[in-house]
């Protein structure tokens, strides 16, 4: 049976609870669930908002390449992923990563190398929306984000 | 040849415009081409190819690496800074 991830870039919060229950409802061979969501972080009480701009189309034509090499390489039973747009308040969801499998390491990898894909890959931007009223720039990219990278290179 | 481009994030607020149809001439065959046209057509224009080393590119939805990768029959080259997401 062919493994297809669920990408959806959407506006709305998504329901974590609900997410997991979509991958595993009416399963038996699932033995392990990983989810990580990323959420919006105030930054000190300076933050109003995170405006989120992304490529329509691309953004989960990205993801979607991103998901299918996770599900090839670690043998995933499913994975899904939101990725959500627009303002997002501070303690409010960004992003969801669901990975599932037989055992827990390959879902714990599945969606720690998704994430790190996301990160430099997925074609989304942040901007930065401040308290005071200041137009706070946009979000710089993290040389970080791009040495997350280096762990999954093949040897 | 005409191309549909779009521009996100601060490129697309230093352009003015989300995305424009260029008629381009010939002698831009690839990304490095298209940058230096870029150069060439004002200064707004210049002032984000000062950039031009960590501007990124996608032809039809998909990632170009190496600058000097051909824009063919491209229906859409999308130009931005580097991603943020996550």
């Amino acid at each position: 049976m062919s493994t297809k991830p669920d990408i959806r870039i959407q506006q709305d919060d998504f329901d974590i609870n609900a997410e997991i229950k979509k991958l595993t409802q009416g399963r038996t061979d699932i033995g392990a669930v990983v989810t990580f969501s990323g959420l919006c972080r105030g930054e000190s009480d300076t933050l109003s908002a995170l405006e989120l701009e992304h490529y329509p189309g691309m953004a989960e034509a990205e993801i979607t390449r991103i998901a299918e090499q996770a599900i090839k390489r670690f043998g995933l039973l499913g994975i899904s992923a939101i990725h959500r747009h627009g303002k997002i308040k501070p303690g409010e969801n960004i992003v969801l990563v669901i990975a599932v499998s037989p055992h827990r390491q390959a879902s714990f990898d599945g969606a720690n190398f998704l994430m790190d894909f996301l990160k430099t890959r997925a074609p989304f931007w942040k901007k930065n929306h401040l308290i005071n009223g200041d137009d706070g720039g946009w979000v710089d990219a993290k040389d970080t984000d791009d040495d997350a990278l280096a762990k999954w290179e093949k040897k | 040849m005409t191309v549909k481009v779009v521009y996100f994030s601060w490129l697309r607020e230093r352009f003015g415009m989300s995305e424009e149809q260029l008629d381009l001439p010939e002698a831009v065959k690839s990304i490095s081409d298209l940058f230096d046209w870029f150069e060439a057509r004002g200064e707004e224009f210049a002032a984000v190819m000062e950039h031009r080393d960590i501007i990124q590119v996608a032809i039809d939805q998909t990632h170009v690496q190496d600058k000097n990768s051909l824009i063919g029959d491209a229906k859409e080259i999308a130009i931005f800074p580097p991603m943020t997401g996550g």
